[in-house]
């Protein structure tokens, strides 16, 4: 139990009408790497946006680092500042600079002192390679830079776990190397992942487990050597057929 | 066409065409404004018609000959580019510098060669230009309304020390930049407020208003000494006791009088007015309204239904209703609604309405940025760990602010402009003063000059507001 840092049971979600998840059941252990893949559509944004409650849930229940989330959840403030995420825009504050970007949250949240605000912030900018850049602005930024910086902003928050939505589908193919390598660097380090994404080798290198979703439901989960060497449902296999 | 050829200038016999040109153009100009400064017309030997189009005729063929592309040099080049484009374009120049050239004359007569500033009756008037001595004469009044002259310096002192106080932003220095927004946000209007209500308006009040800062000096004064673990209690509890003692234990009201040391003049709001009004209820109008119409905007996007349709209501009944229709019931339906024995000040009432009444269009503006934000914003700064009013306050507000600053300035000049209504309860600033000046017996007739000298301070006042929106965007742009 201790280990288990995000607990999904039996979880629904609807848009209106729509129903986006279907009885999702997902546990997910301390300092495990997860790639979630499947085809537009098949909710997996909202699942992981689900476990930031950026996205409420109908049915069922997520309970992350032992807070379940609902409706009243007073302090969801301090579950979602222990769970960093990176979106597919990057969502750089484009009114301050990169270094203020950083330490926004930890001097404003977490009521951190400014200089050690600043020093972390340095410290992680430099982890990402863009510690160069901390006076600039989002906008003076290329795409890579930026979503590096996105990561560094999330990190300096100390998250528990970190969430990544699609964070190399907006960038240009030169530029997704650089920003993997800081994922990499990352997952190396021991963080808690969930990432997903459409970069197969990314997953082949990192990921412990890969889900593949499709339909708002989680068809197939398995280790990752296992998901790519013998997919078991017809639908993983012909989505790894188009994809590889 | 071949023997048309000579009418298309090239570069090759450029002086020639460039003088022949020119000295058309030079031509045109110069009938134009012989016939405009000294009604002498060199072409009346020429048919009528023809004689008015001549300049135009002239002008249009020369600029034809100097439209010539890369000749090399700086000036004609660049009057080639923004003038003289095409035919089209040349024709238009030319009729607006003819246009220019022919309605100086009149408008300088009026304004300075046949108008009169001397003497101090409108006798002196006699020229056909205007009559500045109006202005002259009335001068005083369209500054300071019935607000009487003994007094006028407590006017002047306040604006000087707001306009003093209000410039402090520039001097600051690193060490109190961060409470700059405080000071401008919290501190100024309250110190405005003191100034306008207690010392402009004098009377009893005045005494009130000398406890206050009595209290507030000894106690800062105090509080030096004071540990600053107290530093909190001791600051909301001693300037109200100080405050409590000077009035009622030690009647310091009775020791000014016995000091022969008598309290300003009370001057009530309805004799205040002119230029020194428009200031004023502009100002207070200005800092009320935004706060207002910020929390209406964030009202109405609000998830609390109770807030959100309040909100709603407040802004389409606040648009809904003309502005001289609330300055009226102001005056006139609110105060029925009051307890008998409760009074609040015509201007009061007057600011409360214009604010509500602004307000609603300033909600608006700002909805306006807070819907060019994307989503992606508002999940950042949640996914940060930020609540609602860090989120707002943080991220959201100070991008959407950015976006609206042409907006809300479109609106606080229309505030201003929309001023001289207040006129409909009585209060008369500076285009009701001259409303009332125009029809005064011994000055009957100058309502031009009075509308004119109103005019060009409006403009004053809008274009600096203007000026200085602008530098606000250029400040805090920060996209590439």
């Amino acid at each position: 139990m201790s280990d288990k840092i995000i607990q999904i049971t039996e979880m629904n979600k609807w848009f209106g009408d729509f129903q986006v998840l279907k009885n999702i059941n997902l546990e997910v252990e301390k300092n495990k790497k997860i790639v979630v893949c499947g085809p537009s559509g098949s909710g997996k944004s909202t699942l992981i946006r689900c476990i930031n409650r950026l996205e409420e849930h109908q049915e069922g229940s997520i309970i992350v680092d032992g807070n379940e989330l609902t409706a009243d959840t007073k302090d969801i403030e301090k579950i979602r500042a222990e769970v960093g995420m990176v979106f597919q825009q990057f969502n750089l504050f484009p009114h301050l600079s990169i270094l203020d970007n950083c330490t926004l949250a930890p001097i404003w949240v977490k009521k951190m002192p400014k200089k050690d605000a600043e020093d972390l912030a340095i410290q992680h900018l430099e982890k990402v390679q863009i510690a160069d850049q901390a006076s600039k602005y989002p906008g003076q930024l290329s795409g890579g830079q930026q979503q590096r910086c996105a990561i560094a902003r999330a990190l300096c928050m100390e998250p528990k776990i970190m969430l990544f939505d699609e964070p190399t589908s907006a960038l240009d193919p030169e530029m997704i190397k650089e920003v993997l390598d800081a994922m990499v660097n990352l997952a190396k380090a021991g963080m808690t992942m969930i990432v997903v994404t459409h970069e197969m080798g990314f997953a082949k290198e990192v990921a412990d487990e890969v889900i593949f979703m499709d339909e708002g439901m989680i068809v197939e989960r398995a280790e990752t050597k296992e998901f790519f060497a013998n997919p078991k449902s017809d639908r993983t296999k012909l989505f790894l057929s188009q994809i590889l | 066409m071949n023997k048309l050829n000579f009418l298309q200038p090239d570069k090759n016999n450029l002086n020639t065409y460039l003088y022949t040109g020119t000295i058309l153009v030079a031509l045109s100009i110069f009938i134009v404004f012989l016939n405009s400064f000294f009604n002498k017309d060199l072409t009346s030997f020429l048919p009528g018609t023809l004689s008015f189009f001549l300049p135009l005729i002239l002008g249009f063929i020369g600029l034809h000959l100097i439209r010539i592309d890369y000749s090399g040099l700086k000036f004609l080049d660049s009057i080639n580019k923004n003038i003289n484009t095409n035919n089209f374009n040349a024709f238009l120049s030319l009729l607006i510098v003819f246009v220019v050239i022919k309605s100086l004359p009149p408008l300088l007569s009026w304004f300075i060669l046949d108008a009169n500033i001397a003497g101090d009756s409108k006798d002196v008037c006699t020229g056909s230009g205007a009559c500045w001595t109006y202005i002259k004469i009335w001068f005083n009044r369209f500054m300071y309304g019935m607000y009487p002259n003994a007094e006028q310096w407590r006017i002047n002192l306040s604006f000087i020390a707001l306009a003093f106080l209000g410039t402090i932003g520039f001097f600051a220095t690193e060490k109190f930049k961060k409470y700059l927004t405080l000071y401008y946000v919290v501190v100024y209007p309250v110190i405005a407020f003191f100034f306008i209500f207690f010392f402009i308006s004098g009377g009893p009040i005045f005494f009130d208003f000398s406890y206050g800062i009595i209290a507030a000096v000894i106690s800062v004064i105090i509080g030096f000494f004071i540990p600053s673990k107290f530093k909190m209690y001791y600051f909301i509890i001693v300037p109200i006791t100080l405050y409590i003692l000077l009035k009622y234990v030690f009647f310091y009201e009775e020791l000014i009088e016995l000091g022969k040391l008598e309290a300003l003049e009370w001057v009530e709001t309805g004799a205040w007015g002119g230029l020194s009004l428009t200031f004023i209820v502009s100002f207070f109008c200005l800092i009320f309204c935004f706060p207002i119409g910020l929390f209406l905007s964030l009202g109405r996007r609000s998830d609390f239904p109770i807030i959100k349709y309040f909100s709603i209501g407040m802004i389409e009944f606040w648009r809904g209703v003309p502005l001289i229709t609330v300055l009226f019931m102001s005056s006139v339906m609110f105060p029925m609604f009051l307890p008998e024995d409760m009074f609040i000040d015509k201007l009061v009432r007057v600011i409360i309405a214009i604010s509500l009444f602004e307000a609603a269009y300033v909600a608006e503006v700002i909805r306006g940025g807070l819907q060019a934000l994307p989503r992606g914003q508002y999940d950042a700064a949640k996914s940060l760990g930020m609540g609602y009013w860090k989120m707002h306050i943080l991220v959201i507000l100070p991008q959407a602010l950015k976006l609206v600053i042409p907006g809300i300035a479109n609106t606080f000049l229309a505030l201003v402009k929309d001023t001289p209504l207040i006129f409909v309860v009585g209060l008369l600033e500076i285009v009701g003063m001259l409303n009332l000046a125009k029809t005064n017996p011994e000055w009957l007739g100058f309502a031009m000059e009075g509308y004119v000298f109103a005019s060009v301070l409006f403009f004053i006042i809008c274009y600096a507001m203007s000026k200085y929106s602008y530098n606000l965007e250029q400040k805090y742009k920060t996209e590439r």
